[in-house]
């Protein structure tokens, strides 16, 4: 084969290559985003001039359609259907436009930039967007509107006060304004199947001491005590962040949220990592448990190969298709270090979760918030209990239901711990902080026995220092 | 006859040129200006901060550990993937042995071989990315059960492991590539006169030699466009990233320059830093295409 013309078929394929090797990453990576226009601030009139207990208190247009983009996770995407069912009863002619998704930030985050974000997103999941950063950049309407607006259930009762305590208080950053509503309530902690304690003799541990007895005594017959989701560590927070609260009080959480120096440094931090770390040192955990995702591990412990595992209550519906029927699942406030605890046991993790946000420049607000208005009734909150089994932020709701074993549990441990339920905000307030730093790099590493309970704990509190001196990041602190 | 040749080739391109400028040279641009600000990414509004980013950048444990990654997969990946891509298509064309009335023939079975290699290309690299990681599950995962059935006492935790999630994933990579290369390098074996392995044959030229001197500098053109999107692969290495480790992996030991870029895109609100991030990648991108170029450049054996 000669070459007569003047670009051969090798030096063709030689230039493509390298023109492709220009273009390829490059719009794979760069191209994607460009700003658009977000239009003016035009401030949206929710509330204003709504007739108080009224049929529709927002001032909804019925007929302007309703965009809903919902995270279609462990609580699947079926209750908002149900909502905007309801939706369609009260506004016949409004055109409901409904979107499941995993993909929250590289679905939504072009359509905030290019001005024509949805009316209401249930901002969840790993690909959420950071709330901090649209609150920050006034992208988010204040929902002061939907609380006051009176309830669905009861009219002479604002939605304010039908929602369980430090619901509202969740959804506020720096001022009055309340950005964000947490739809579900999540109860965080041990969770366990009863059955498989019951066939170790044993109970649910209230000490330490009998945690570390308890997970012998299942090492002894081949089962391990402890399993978290490995390439999530940020699961172990769930159940050891009361632990630290329980052991040195609420103070000591606050002081680590507001990242101050040294607040990892308290003897309650190491108290609490020395006690986890050493279900590492005795062979507690389940092997292999570094390398497992969130299913992976929950499967595992459906399977009784462990028997404890930090996690939210959203577990049970997550896991609901990899569980016995007779696993009876429970969960556990974290048990006592010792006598000097500062809170009794039973203190938990309990918070707000699936925040619920309607952007500021988003065509219908009104009818967002009405749509929350409407989840948050008992017809729409009995659904959503029924369906996925976990509470919402409406304070009841449960009445004449027959709660699933994990739930009914939730509700118990809910009780048991009283005032002493604690909301470490580092998830909300500093996600790649809480998720990739201490999460992945630290407490992942210590579990895994790559890190001493000291040297993670150093880790972590330089992080921290590095979070507190960046200032792209904003910054948040408990009143 | 040269007269209004270029306007007329000009005419003919006028269309892909302007879809090139409008689809890839202006997000370029873009995307360079956008370096120089700090977008969030969540709204048009931004300030131009000038060199602030790339001081930035400069100073960031983590971008340099993300580069560090992606070097070391820019070494690796296509030296390992062409390495077995040419072996295998050697072993398949030229490999087996003599047959009357033919120089050179494949080992028993080649065309088989040929289509089994290529199976992992017929297969989304997300399919890929999530069948490997069932298998490197730790605990009741293909690979550490595999391990138990001969008895080895060795239970890794593969992805869970700092030291190993890399070359975990390098190992995807690779399995899910090296097929193409079996068949594009079989595709430019095929093509090389069999006189030439005849007269090789005949002065006592052993495999190794036939190899060296005959099969690979008749395809070295072939192997270097291999090379450079092997490099590409190994720059952008996202999708199997993302699906496998679902983020930077223990201790960010998987972290990648895309999967950082889109971290701060996505996640932290930092549009502007992201992009500067994406102009580094851009600058390394041609840096390598440089050096490929180079080094690659020899005489052009016709045949």
């Amino acid at each position: 084969m000669g070459s007569t013309s003047e670009f051969s078929r090798r030096d063709l394929i030689k230039r493509a290559a390298a023109a492709g090797l220009l273009a390829m990453p490059a719009m794979g990576v760069l191209s994607a985003c460009a700003t658009g226009s977000d239009g003016d601030d035009k401030t949206p009139d929710a509330g204003k001039g709504g007739k108080p207990g009224g049929l529709r208190p927002l001032n909804v247009n019925g007929s302007t359609p309703l965009d809903v983009v919902i995270f279609d996770g462990g609580f699947g995407q079926q209750y908002a259907k149900d909502a905007e069912a309801e939706y369609k009863k009260a506004y016949p002619k409004a055109d409901i436009k409904h979107t499941g998704t995993q993909d929250i930030a590289p679905q939504i985050q072009p359509r905030f930039n290019g001005g024509t974000p949805p009316d209401v997103i249930d901002n969840s999941g790993a690909k959420q967007m950071d709330l901090g950063t649209l609150v920050g950049l006034k992208q988010l309407t204040d929902l002061n509107a939907l609380l006051d607006a009176p309830s669905l259930d009861d009219p002479k009762k604002k939605v304010r006060d039908t929602l369980r305590p430090g619901v509202v208080e969740m959804g506020k950053f720096d001022g009055e304004e309340v950005w964000v509503l947490y739809y579900a309530y999540t109860v965080y902690g041990v969770w366990y199947s009863r059955t498989n304690l019951a066939k170790l003799d044993a109970q649910y541990p209230e000490t330490w001491d009998e945690m570390l007895k308890v997970c012998e005594k299942a090492k002894k017959k081949g089962i391990a005590g402890w399993t978290y989701a490995g390439q999530h560590p940020y699961y172990i927070p769930f159940s050891l962040y009361p632990f630290i609260a329980k052991i040195g009080g609420v103070e000591v959480m606050d002081r680590i949220d507001n990242l101050e120096p040294d607040a990892w440094k308290h003897p309650a931090v190491k108290a609490a990592f020395e006690a986890y770390y050493e279900l590492y040192r005795k062979g507690y955990i389940l092997q292999g448990t570094p390398g497992l995702d969130h299913i992976q591990s929950q499967t595992a412990w459906n399977q009784g190969k462990a028997l404890f595992i930090p996690n939210g209550s959203w577990v049970e519906n997550e896991a609901k298709r990899m569980t016995p029927p007779d696993f009876q699942m429970a969960v556990g406030a974290p048990s006592s270090l010792d006598r000097n605890d500062k809170l009794p046991f039973g203190t938990l993790w309990a918070a707000g979760g699936e925040p619920f946000i309607v952007p500021k420049n988003a065509k219908n607000p009104q009818g967002g918030m009405e749509l929350l208005r409407i989840m948050l009734g008992r017809k729409s909150t009995q659904n959503f209990i029924k369906a996925v089994s976990s509470l919402t932020s409406l304070n009841g709701g449960t009445e004449g239901l027959t709660l699933p074993p994990g739930l009914a549990s939730s509700q118990q441990a809910l009780t048991k711990a009283g005032k002493n339920v604690v909301n470490p905000r580092l998830q909300d307030w500093y996600v790649t902080l809480q998720k990739e730093k201490i999460g992945k790099a630290a407490l992942g590493e210590m579990m895994a026995g790559r890190l001493t309970p000291d040297e993670a704990i150093k880790k972590i509190q330089k992080f921290t220092d590095e979070t507190r001196n960046d200032d792209s990041v904003k910054k948040y602190r408990h009143k | 006859m040269q007269h209004g040749k270029y306007r007329f080739i000009a005419g003919f391109l006028l269309i892909p040129l302007a879809v090139y400028g409008v689809f890839v040279i202006s997000p370029f641009v873009q995307a360079i200006y956008y370096s120089f600000t700090n977008w969030s990414g969540l709204s048009s509004k931004f300030e131009v901060t000038g060199l602030r980013n790339y001081r930035r950048l400069w100073n960031d444990e983590l971008f340099w550990k993300a580069l560090g990654h992606n070097l070391l997969l820019l070494v690796l990946l296509p030296l390992v993937t062409l390495g077995l891509g040419l072996f295998f298509a050697s072993m398949l064309n030229v490999g087996g042995r003599r047959r009357r009335n033919a120089p050179v023939a494949g080992v028993r079975g080649s065309s088989v071989y040929k289509i089994v290699y290529f199976f992992p290309q017929v297969l989304s690299i997300a399919i890929v990315a999530l069948l490997f990681k069932f298998a490197y599950n730790p605990n009741s995962g293909a690979l550490n059960s595999f391990l138990d059935a001969v008895g080895l006492p060795w239970r890794p935790e593969w992805l869970g492991d700092p030291d190993l999630a890399l070359w975990c994933v390098m190992a995807v990579m690779v399995w899910s590539n090296v097929g193409f290369y079996v068949v594009l390098f079989s595709a430019g074996m095929s093509a090389i006169p069999k006189d030439f392995y005849e007269a090789a044959l005949l002065d006592g030229a052993s495999r190794f030699q036939t190899f060296f001197r005959i099969t690979l500098p008749l395809l070295w053109d072939t192997v270097q466009t291999g090379w450079v999107y092997m490099g590409i692969m190994a720059l952008d290495g996202f999708a199997v990233v993302q699906i496998m480790m679902d983020g930077p992996g223990p201790d960010y030991s998987t972290e990648l320059l895309t999967y950082y870029l889109y971290t701060k895109a996505f996640n932290d609100g930092q549009a502007g830093y992201a992009t500067a991030l994406g102009v580094a990648l851009l600058i390394v991108t041609l840096l390598f295409a440089g050096v490929v170029m180079k080094l690659g450049r020899r005489e052009r054996l016709e045949f």
